[in-house]
């Protein structure tokens, strides 16, 4: 196996272009189990370590640009108040250990449908920036990066820069069932985002289908519903009826994790108390600031 | 021959504590900087790597093996099949060797060994599996336990099998005491394969001795009995099989069957050349015997006000494919099989039995654990049935000092089982968590409530464990103590074959010849076989019988030097205490140094608990256990109704260890069993389908975090065994039994389910099953 180790970005284009089999390796907390454990043994890794913008983050234009090899740990202390979705999604990553290391773009890489970090991107509506050497830099909505059970919409030559997303304008939640109370892969989970200024919420489900996914009826049903102007309370029936549309987006399969029926209940029942503390939240603050 | 790097040496243990203290380990401080040296970082140069190719197949049969194109492959030294197995072809942990070095025309599980190759590295060895081929003729596995019992003879998965041992126990009149009954309660209950999980996977070195024999250094938890069965096998005699204990990374009893240990043998003699096996965890899972999976039945009667008055039971144990130590786990869990409660007419028909599921063993609890959860289930459904609350219920039926079991055996030493229970009840409880940190919730940091759905539920759990070896077994353990002054300082060295596994024996071992030497320099030497057996580090018993063997080694040694101050004091009042010879009427007379001079003391002694005998066939009545340890548990849970999501916020346990040797070690052990039984209330499962194991890794076999874990309560009694060194009661695995069902009975009470199953998973308490 080769061992290819670019000091430069537009070096690690050349090398995934010339050698497309390349895998990318950041911080390896996927790829080695996989190599270690003798499931995979691709042609040659490609090290991305050395390439210090990967790990760094800003805003432009009010997005954030956030680059591939940021790890969980800093997604947590250094974005946590822009990102809080993404930032609860990475506290629930492995241990911490794992977190000093694995990254979102390791995560979006291996595009797991368990990866904690795409539901709460999906929610956000968050965008892969991707790159290669020959056509240079292409934007695709996360919505739309996920093309099945561990496979993504990067062509061969290409590699993960960044994701860019807005900042959070409203509040955000991740829950995730495991059967253990630390350091498990997710049985199903659940990203919720209220986007207030475009009357809307995102939504993100993982482990629930092949791919992760949005439950697209539920956001428009439950962006319908909410009482944005009037700040009213929700409903229960409302939150329930929003529960009950996340889950009939799911298509879970049953395994060794969980029974697809139970992830179904337990989708719809994250869906209906993240919405309530989202909504909460929401009105709680709107309530704050007219006070002040 | 050179010595491995990092071959195990003498161990200076730390601290001055005699019996009754906390010194520190010896090996404390090395394993948590990971510094200690595991079986798995054993090195030798020039040595080469071992790998094991296995059965992908619960049940097929050999129809060839073409080693050709592997042992082609440059860097491979050997391949080799059951063809190549110097001596005799089986072996087997309890004299019952059905169990192939490597499978002879066909397979029984999935990941039987079926060939070996030496490398020069290991990924060589693996390459050159992948080029054997094997040619398979794959056939429908035999899984369920309860058709083989109806048809023994059709659904033969070896030779012997069928039921590998049916053992009844019969006490009074059961269909008159059915007639008589004005409470009747019943049951089925199942328990999960649960795996022992120990964190340093199996490996050893093997290494050509210079008399054509074998140095092995391996993890293994009984080094006279392994080498018993590696012997034969290699076509060697016993003694050119040397032995030593490799760092054991945990094992609570999944190395008490073979490994690697005739493997790496056999390819070190073919070889001439070291050679190391060293598993990975996948393979791990593989490697070793589990915890029998068990069906059960149960019906109690009893009258109106919760006095028991029969039990009608049913247990069924998968053993898997080979024989194993099932026969004793059936001996178990028959005799124990309705716990420490006093019933006047028993019918328990404990089975084990043979199939193609992973082949299953010793592992902490043995055959009580399985009972426990169901015996403990059958009380609370009793107690709801009578009206009466948990604790009431028990204490109600309680055995004490002079019950009988349901074997007849009358329990000689105290065992204050009602006390205990109202101590247990009178602990406070903990106060509500702070939902406002998501670590005091179900699910944790995965969010999933902040509060919502979350009830409180409060549950008991009883269990008695057997100590020692049982059933007429001829249970000893050796020890050599000697004496002498290194450096101008008594020494005393000390010398078992005793697995130190990760229990502290190492330390109990030394704060008993301090106490009984009253010399403060205790060394303890690698454990090997050229001292005599030690026994298994299993069934609780090694403080029992190492540190009795070692115990009655040191007063023979402390005979020896007092005999020679009293010719040198012209005496014989003489005691030694603090280093020095002290007369009673005297004081002190001179220093252990200055007596022993240029003298060597050295004694030998095996040391036995007092002998057992077989059950009954028929009956099961027989005194057929040494000794009995009771622990209690309360657990208090918060569970999240609406998910199903587990938190124990509280384990609190009430056990009698007769004597604390070391409160530390103790501790350790009441709070390992006990986290060992959480796993097995609520996550810790092989899960199975047609014969095959599905979640193969520590991604998918989930085993208890700290946070999973809760902080304890604990109430350790010492009630003293006149039989026991010390009066001491073996600690380790009585935690396990108990601490399973009052998880379940606390989430039942939170829940309302009936949860009949462990470990309980999360659609169990949603669907409700």
């Amino acid at each position: 196996m080769e061992f290819l180790r670019p000091a430069t970005w537009s070096e690690a284009l050349g090398a995934k272009a010339e050698l497309p089999g390349a895998l990318p390796l950041q911080g390896g907390t996927d790829v080695m189990v996989e190599i270690n454990f003798d499931e995979r043994r691709p042609e040659a890794l490609l090290d991305l370590t050395r390439i210090r913008e990967l790990a760094e983050w800003d805003m432009t234009d009010g997005r954030l640009r956030v680059g591939a090899a940021v790890p969980y740990t800093r997604l947590i202390t250094e974005l946590g108040a822009s990102l809080p979705g993404l930032a609860q999604a990475s506290r629930t990553v492995g241990s911490p250990q794992i977190r000093n290391r694995g990254t979102v773009g390791g995560n979006l890489g291996a595009a797991s449908p368990a990866g904690d970090g795409h539901p709460p991107l999906l929610a956000a509506g968050a965008v892969i920036e991707a790159e290669s050497a020959a056509r240079g830099v292409r934007m695709i909505p996360v919505a739309e990066f996920f093309t099945g059970v561990k496979r993504n919409a990067l062509a061969p030559d290409e590699l993960i820069r960044a994701f860019w997303t807005a900042p959070a304008s409203g509040p955000q939640y991740f829950a995730k069932i495991g059967t253990r109370n630390a350091m498990v892969i997710a049985v199903c989970s659940f990203a919720i985002a209220l986007h207030p200024a475009e009357r809307r919420v995102g939504t993100g489900l993982g482990s629930a289908a092949p791919t992760p996914r949005r439950a697209p009826a539920a956001e428009e049903f439950i962006s319908r519903e909410l009482d944005w102007d009037g700040r009213g309370p929700l409903r229960e029936s409302t939150a329930r009826r929003f529960g009950e549309l996340v889950a009939g987006a799911a298509s879970p399969i049953d395994d060794v994790r969980g029974t697809g029926d139970y992830r179904r209940h337990a989708l719809s029942v994250m869906a209906r108390r993240t919405l309530t503390w989202a909504w909460n939240d929401h009105t709680t603050a709107l309530t704050g600031k007219e006070a002040s | 021959m050179a010595s491995p790097v990092k071959t195990p040496g003498h161990v200076a243990a730390p601290g001055l504590g005699g019996v009754g203290e906390s010194p520190l380990r010896p090996d404390g401080t090395l394993k948590v900087a990971g510094e200690f040296a595991y079986a798995s970082d054993l090195w030798m140069d020039g040595m080469l790597w071992g790998a094991t190719l296995r059965s992908p197949h619960p049940r097929a049969l050999i129809r060839s093996i073409d080693i050709g194109p592997a042992l082609a492959l440059p860097g491979v030294r050997a391949v080799l099949t059951h063809e190549d197995v110097p001596g005799r072809k089986m072996f087997g942990i309890d004299h019952t060797e059905d169990q192939p070095v490597l499978a002879i025309d066909q397979v029984r599980h999935q990941g039987e060994p079926v060939a070996l190759v030496a490398a020069d590295h290991p990924e060589t060895a693996r390459r050159a599996m992948e080029k054997i081929s094997v040619g398979y003729e794959v056939l429908e596995p035999i899984t369920d336990p309860r058709a083989v019992i109806a048809d023994p003879d059709g659904l033969k998965v070896q030779d012997l099998g069928g039921i590998t041992r049916h053992q009844p126990v019969r006490v009074g009149d059961v269909a008159a005491a059915k007639a008589g009954a004005e409470v009747v309660v019943a049951g089925e209950y199942e328990v999960g394969i649960q795996d022992q999980a120990f964190l340093g996977p199996e490996s050893g070195l093997a290494i050509p001795s210079d008399d054509g024999g074998v140095d092995l250094y391996v993890s293994t938890q009984w080094i006279h009995n392994d080498v018993k069965q590696i012997a034969p096998c290699l076509g060697l005699p016993e003694e050119r099989v040397h032995m030593t204990l490799a760092g054991v990374g945990g094992a609570f009893g999944g190395r008490e069957d073979l490994s690697m240990q005739i493997h790496a043998a056999m390819l070190a003699l073919h070889t001439g050349r070291p050679v190391k096996m060293s598993y990975n965890r996948y393979e791990s899972f593989f490697g070793h015997v589990h915890r029998h999976p068990a069906l059960m039945r149960y019906e109690y009667g009893a009258t109106a006000d919760g006095r028991l008055l029969y039990a009608d039971v049913e247990i069924v144990l998968d053993g898997g494919a080979y024989t194993s130590s099932t026969k004793n786990v059936v001996g178990n869990a028959a005799s124990l099989g309705v716990g420490p409660y006093e019933i006047p007419n028993i019918r328990i028909d404990a089975y084990g039995v043979y199939t193609n599921n992973p082949p299953c063993g010793a592992m902490r609890g043995f055959g009580a654990v399985q009972a426990c959860f169901a015996y403990e289930s059958m009380m609370d459904r009793l107690g709801a049935a009578c009206g009466l609350g948990p604790v009431e219920i028990r204490r109600r039926n309680a055995v004490s000092q002079g019950s009988r079991l349901a074997t007849g055996q009358v329990i000689e030493s105290p065992a204050p089982l009602a006390d205990m229970l109202t101590r247990l009840e009178a602990m406070p409880m903990p106060p509500p968590l702070d939902p406002s940190d998501l670590r005091n919730l179900p699910g944790g940091v995965s969010q999933t409530t902040h509060g919502e759905g979350v009830v409180r539920g409060v549950g008991y759990g009883v269990g008695i464990k057997n100590i020692c070896f049982s059933e007429g077994f001829d249970d000893y353990a050796t020890a050599r103590v000697r004496l002498e002054v290194i450096g101008g300082e008594a020494t005393v060295l000390v010398h078992t074959a005793a697995a130190e596994v990760g229990q502290g024996l190492v330390t109990i071992q030394a704060q008993v010849a301090r106490t009984e030497l009253g010399v403060q320099k205790v060394t303890i030497a690698p454990a090997d076989n050229r001292v005599g057996d030690a026994g298994s580090s299993s069934a609780s018993r090694q403080s029992y019988m190492s540190g009795g063997a070692v115990k009655a080694a040191c007063e023979a040694v402390r005979a020896g030097l007092l005999a020679l101050a009293a010719r040198r004091f012209g005496r014989t009042d003489l005691a030694v205490a603090g280093g020095k010879i002290v007369s009673r009427a005297d004081g002190v007379l001179g220093t252990v140094e200055d007596v022993l001079g240029d003298a060597v003391i050295e004694e030998t002694r095996e040391y036995r608990h007092r002998p057992t005998t077989a059950m009954d066939p028929v009956t099961g009545q027989g005194r057929s256990h040494t000794q009995l340890a009771l622990c209690v548990h309360r657990a208090v849970v918060d569970v999240d109704v609406d998910l199903g999501l587990v938190k124990v916020v509280e384990l609190a346990a009430v056990q009698d260890v007769g004597k604390i040797i070391n409160r530390t070690g103790v501790e350790g052990q009441i709070h390992g069993g006990s986290a060992q039984g959480l796993g097995l209330a609520v996550m810790e499962e092989i899960v199975l389908s047609d014969g095959l194991v599905r979640n193969p890794s520590f991604t998918d076999y989930l085993i208890p975090t700290i946070l999973d874990m809760p902080p304890m309560r604990l109430d350790i009694l010492e009630n003293p065994d006149p039989e026991a060194p010390y009066g001491l009661r073996g600690a380790g695995e009585p935690p396990t039994l108990s601490s399973t069902p009052a998880i379940v009975a606390a989430i039942r009470a939170a829940t309302r389910r009936a949860l009949a199953r462990v470990p309980v998973r999360p659609e169990h308490i949603v669907q409700g099953s």
